[in-house]
């Protein structure tokens, strides 16, 4: 009767045993990699837009504020995209010829809005207010990062759930003075986490059981 | 020397086929050989011996396992809206089997891990056969609470890990407990029943006809030889796994039953629920063994080894955890007056005189009064009528878990929450789908697997057929 095996089987019985576990902790790997990757989330992907607008530019080189263009962050859930008319508040003088702005002087004259693409965009499952964080200390820079050093604009957080849910079980470590919120250079105190408290009580912030009911943002 | 072929050497055995009766675990003039041979041989039976009843009810079941297939592929199409459940019954049917299905697993864990730490001669025979069926029961079981999920594909959920939602599956919820009872469960008894096959698997790998056949056992054996230091190994591993799932035996449908006691809907709410169920289960769980090895021994002319001390052993466990079973309804029916509750006591009355009051008189008959015919040794040596009874101690668990979950819902506190469930097409092809499943699952193990423990069985020609089971472990 011939041998069954020849003697390398023993080798590969025993490495067998390491391809399996390589086999699953490699899947999970690629998995996790996959999910939390810009493949997925988008972070750090500039979308390609009608414009190449450049937050850094009119941010940091011209220093508008915030609330020039998005007019509605502070009354409304939705910041608001400026129209065509805020564009040319400026660029009807300036760069009045530049084929780079023209797509602005067309939406003028046709009067059809800018397409932009979206690079925020939550599911719309979530209910999502801007006026409710600007109004309690939450600030710009804290969800968008640092768009005066954005030539494209692109998103630095996920949007996953796990982000937000991890702002809304300690909003402490996040909040800052009203007064503050606007400002893109705003760094956190060395006693963020007391100041962080104090403002809580001060601005009514709910407790972390609330924020983080599911019906605070699944309406 | 040439591999003989056991198929032939099965066919020319001289140990007659006749079952020794009540008093013996094996039948007279049987060898360490003989045994081997006949078990083995089996598998190796050429297609064109093997028994007819096999092949058709391997065709059937086959048949049975599309109607499964096509079911749960308009479930996935269509979603649960198929199924005759709508609030306030929302369980119905795939929770109904969810329990009986792990029920029925009982018997596996119940045989091979507590009657092997009891010393029990009648276990040798039918353990590994049983355990087979736990895992297939387990795999039926664990089918329902995922197709039942409103988004089934989501099923990974119910695991606890770092998800990009920051959320945890809720621990304070038994559904939730479910998941790690029945996980457990199933992982346990699977390696349970493959440590307990390898001996055997080497044993098909020496005596297997054709080389690729040696190859797949050889792969499968993982290279036991037989030493005494792997004989050694294996008790210990093989002790060690009985201990671990002992607790399994109770904790497993303890932890089910909670789905029902920890909520506070009439007939659910009940401390009896947790031992009762238990009971039922290892009740359904040896029912259905009964009903498998029954006709499977007389197929494959077994009854030599499946003795009538099997089957008559296997009808007293059922008997003792049938009357378990009734007290348990006896409590539920006493405490529905004595705590004076009007929810209480008018959910066992509607379960008794209600719209459903037919499945509670046949639950009564199937699961209390017809299994007393048991009590009589000429009902438990009549091997047909043990046969029907643990059928009908099948239908009446089934209707236990029916009356559980329908009556209770249909009837909650408020009158404006009372509904009627009605179960469809698509619900009954489920079911019958997931039993096709199971028997096919059956089938191909007693095909390609030793359906008897051969080692075991030759333990106990070694102690003269008395079946006296050498102690696991002396230290």
């Amino acid at each position: 009767m011939p041998q069954l095996f020849r003697p390398a089987s023993n080798t590969i019985a025993k490495g067998s045993i390491a391809v399996v576990v390589l086999l699953l902790g490699g899947t999970l790997a690629v998995g996790y990699i996959t999910d939390r990757g810009s493949w997925m989330t988008f972070v750090q992907v500039a979308p390609e837009q009608p414009i190449p607008f450049s937050h850094k530019h009119h941010v940091k080189d011209d220093g508008i504020d915030c609330r020039y263009c998005h007019t509605s962050v502070e009354t409304s859930h939705y910041a608001g995209l400026p129209p065509t008319e805020t564009c040319m508040t400026c660029h009807s003088q300036i760069w009045a010829n530049a084929t780079l702005t023209q797509p602005i002087r067309d939406s003028w004259a046709t009067g059809r809005s800018i397409d932009w693409t979206r690079v925020h965009d939550l599911p719309d499952f979530v209910y999502f207010d801007h006026s409710i964080h600007v109004n309690k200390g939450i600030g710009c820079s804290t969800c968008h990062g640092h768009v005066d050093e954005m030539p494209l604009t692109y998103r630095v957080n996920t949007l996953y759930m796990n982000w937000c849910v991890n702002c809304h079980r300690e909003p402490y470590k996040y909040i800052r003075p009203r007064s503050e919120v606007f400002n893109i250079d705003y760094e956190y105190p060395a006693n963020q986490e007391v100041l962080g408290r104090r403002l809580m009580a001060e601005y009514k912030v709910k407790d972390a059981r609330t924020l983080t009911d599911c019906f605070t943002c699944h309406r | 020397m040439p591999t003989e072929n056991p198929e032939e050497k099965l066919l020319a055995t001289n140990v007659q086929v006749i079952d020794p009766g009540p008093a013996s675990v094996l039948a007279p003039g049987h060898t360490y050989d003989s045994v081997t041979d006949k078990i083995a041989g089996t598998v190796f039976l050429k297609w064109k011996n093997t028994p007819k009843g096999w092949i058709i009810g391997a065709l059937i079941s086959f048949a049975i396992v599309n109607v499964l297939l096509y079911a749960v592929s308009v479930l996935f199409l269509k979603g649960v809206g198929i199924w005759g459940i709508n609030i306030p019954i929302g369980w119905g049917f795939a929770i109904i089997n969810f329990v009986w299905w792990i029920g029925i697993g009982h018997a596996g864990t119940l045989i091979s891990a507590i009657l092997f730490l009891l010393k029990q001669d009648w276990r040798t025979s039918i353990n590994r056969f049983a355990e087979a069926m736990t895992l297939f029961a387990v795999a039926c079981a664990a089918m329902f609470p995922i197709l039942h999920l409103g988004r089934p594909w989501l099923f990974y959920w119910l695991m606890p890990y770092p998800s990009s939602m920051w959320l945890w599956p809720q621990p304070r919820s038994p559904l939730e407990w479910d998941v790690f009872a029945v996980s457990t469960y199933g992982t346990v008894s699977l390696v349970f029943w493959y440590v307990g096959l390898i001996p055997d698997l080497a044993t098909m790998r020496d005596s297997a006809p054709k080389l690729w056949m040696q190859r797949m056992y050889g792969v499968l054996a993982l290279g036991w030889r037989g030493s005494i230091k792997h004989w050694h190994r294996y008790n210990k591993a093989y002790l060690l796994l009985a201990g671990l799932s002992t607790p399994l035996v109770l904790s497993v449908h303890t932890i089910v039953s909670f789905d029902f006691a920890i909520s506070v809907i009439p007939g659910w709410h009940t401390t009896i629920f947790p031992p009762y169920f238990v009971a039922g289960a290892i009740y359904s769980g040896f029912a259905m063994v009964l009903t498998l090895i029954i006709p499977l021994r007389s197929w494959y002319k077994m009854q030599d080894i499946i003795t009538m001390r099997h089957i008559e052993a296997s009808a007293k466990v059922m008997l003792g955890t049938g009357l378990i079973v009734a007290y348990g309804y006896t409590q539920e029916a006493f405490f529905a007056w004595y705590s004076g509750d009007p929810y209480e006591s008018f959910m066992y009355w509607n379960r008794m005189t209600g719209p459903y009051g037919f499945t509670y008189l046949l639950l009564i008959l199937c699961n209390i009064a017809i299994p007393q015919a048991l009590w009589s040794g000429k009902v438990r040596r009549n091997v047909p009528l043990v046969w029907c009874i643990s059928i009908v101690v099948n239908i009446g668990m089934w209707l236990e878990r029916f009356v559980i979950v329908v009556v209770s819902l249909t009837r909650d506190f408020l009158p404006s929450q009372w509904g009627t469930y009605i179960p469809t097409g698509w619900d009954i092809a489920t079911y019958v789908g997931t039993l096709g499943f199971f028997v096919m699952c059956m089938f191909l193990f007693v095909r390609l697997l030793p359906a008897i423990s051969i080692f075991e069985e030759r333990e106990v020609v070694h102690h003269g057929g008395h079946g006296h089971v050498e102690p696991a472990y002396e230290p």
